[in-house]
């Protein structure tokens, strides 16, 4: 959770206290708080941290990073469900998807794999 | 093992790599403090490019990881509560405390929820005013302004029901802490790019001074990582020991001030329990006198707590960088992600879990002697 997704602003909205902006991170839109960038504008690219845009980016920087994190599915890890992927580690997934006993270290290893960021 | 052909730009690690290798004359050992460093440091399998000389130690930078037992069982106790809705990052659900975690908590009936940003917890608070809800606040100085802008926003809105329970860590003293310990090897270290984008690097230049210590302000992807060593080792190599900044796209020398204004407003300086470390002077935040009223820790009486760590996880001395996760007795055996004995081994960032994940079952061991145990706790 110290990592932080670039994102492009696609709307402020003015009157929300604190100021608040709709990004978009590659397809996936979020409202966050823009009262750390307060002359940001609709275009600009921001980098996200905990619903917080913490600086501005340039836009080739932010759309090379927003390339790699979707390679490494770090975008579905940022914005997915955490209490499925807290299941999935600990073994308590549906049946359908729990790994048999004997797989157990392998799926340890795929599935916490989309944990990491 | 990850190649080379998986960066996002290969002719460009090449060269960087080739660059590293022509300058290192001989060995250095370098830290990484952050966490999503680590974990792209394996993932993409940096350490297994470098040439030989140059070793990457991992450092303590997970705020999960970090967080010292006796918070995570105050947690634990608060979200028990039939009257409190119980708000965390997705990160703290399996981290364990002394005979549990959040997720079993939830399990039990506790109403733990886990939320994207701190304001969606003040959010929850605001819809649930016959309830208490507390947000579990950690994080290093990158998540300080959002927390900070909750517990400013709380008392603006006049919220009763609102309270954070706060375990925050800073870094610069963290390095201090590594760099006095008597088993040290650190020569350099690669700054934690994103906590510099809030607090700029003037905190550096003393340490820089005072180790004789190269600090270069990183990113976390393959190439910035790649970067951040160059200039280390440059140098390094140069006899060199300054403040550079590898990561400009992002970070500016004084930080972004509105966020510092904020922290300075919500939060004081205090000393910090670091789990598996221990106590390091100033190395944490809390809240001021005028936010006492939105400290959970008060508002529910959970400061007494008696914690048990399971007496065979190391991750103390993983944290610190003086053992690789590998040489844990319990790594990948009575320890895995699905039975965690310590929070490296569970969170997303944390250098136990990035080594099980990546199949590291052997890493590099480093040529300098170990230490045992008992000499390594440079801060207790
Ligand atoms: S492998 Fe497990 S027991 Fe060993 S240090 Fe890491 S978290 Fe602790």
């Amino acid at each position: 959770m110290c990592l932080a997704v670039p994102g492009k602003v696609v709307a402020i909205d003015d009157s929300a206290d604190p100021l608040t902006g709709l990004i978009d991170f590659g397809g996936v839109q979020k409202r966050a708080c823009l009262e750390y960038v307060p002359d940001v504008r609709v275009g600009e690219y921001v980098i996200v941290h905990v619903g917080f845009a913490l600086q501005r980016l340039d836009e080739e920087s932010a759309l090379a990073s927003l390339r790699l994190f979707e390679e490494l599915g770090l975008l579905e890890e940022e914005f997915g469900d955490a209490w499925q992927q807290a299941e999935r580690e600990a073994g308590t997934a549906p049946a359908s998807t729990a790994p048999a006993p004997t797989a157990a270290v392998a799926a340890d290893q795929t599935e916490s794999g989309s944990e990491a960021r | 093992m990850k190649y080379i052909d998986e960066f996002n730009d290969p002719a460009l690690a090449r060269r960087l790599l080739d660059e590293i290798s022509a300058t290192a004359t001989r060995p250095w050992a370098l830290m990484e403090v952050c966490g999503g460093q680590t974990h792209s440091i394996i993932r993409h399998g940096i350490d297994q490019l470098l040439p030989e000389q140059i070793e990457l130690i991992h450092g303590p930078g997970c705020p999960v990881c970090v967080t010292p037992l006796d918070v995570i069982d105050q947690a634990l106790e608060i979200a028990s509560r039939p009257d409190v809705i119980f708000c965390s990052f997705g990160d703290m659900l399996r981290v364990p405390g002394s005979d549990r975690d959040l997720f079993r908590v939830k399990g039990e009936g506790g109403d733990v929820r886990v939320v994207y940003s701190p304001l969606d917890a003040l959010e929850l608070a605001r819809k649930n005013p016959d309830r208490q809800v507390v947000f579990f606040a950690i994080g290093f100085e990158t998540t300080a302004p959002a927390n900070a802008m909750a517990a400013h926003q709380a008392r603006r809105l006049g919220l009763t029901n609102f309270s954070l329970l706060v375990s925050h860590v800073r870094v610069p003293p963290a390095i201090e802490a590594i760099m006095t310990s008597p088993v040290c090897r650190v020569q350099g270290f690669l700054a934690a790019g994103h906590v510099c984008s809030v607090m700029g690097t003037a905190e550096y230049p003393a340490l820089a001074e005072r180790f004789g210590v190269p600090l270069v302000v990183t990113g976390f992807e393959p190439l910035d990582i790649l970067e951040g060593i160059r200039r280390a080792v440059r140098q390094l190599e140069r006899g060199e020991h300054r403040v550079e900044n590898a990561y400009a796209r992002a970070v500016r020398e004084d930080g972004n001030p509105a966020a510092m204004r904020m922290i300075e407003e919500v939060f004081e300086v205090t000393d910090r329990n670091w789990r598996g470390i221990g106590r390091i002077p100033s190395s944490g935040w809390r809240l001021t006198e005028a936010f006492r009223a939105y400290d959970a820790e008060h508002r529910f009486d959970v400061g007494g707590i008696r914690t048990e760590e399971p007496a065979e996880c190391r991750s103390g001395e993983v944290l610190q960088g003086l053992i690789k996760p590998t040489e844990c007795g319990a790594f990948g055996t009575t320890c895995t992600p699905r039975t965690p004995l310590g929070a490296t081994m569970v969170s997303s960032e944390g250098a136990c879990a990035a080594y099980y994940l990546y199949r590291r079952m052997n890493g590099p061991t480093p040529q300098a002697a170990r230490a045992t145990r008992e000499e390594m706790n440079p801060v207790a």
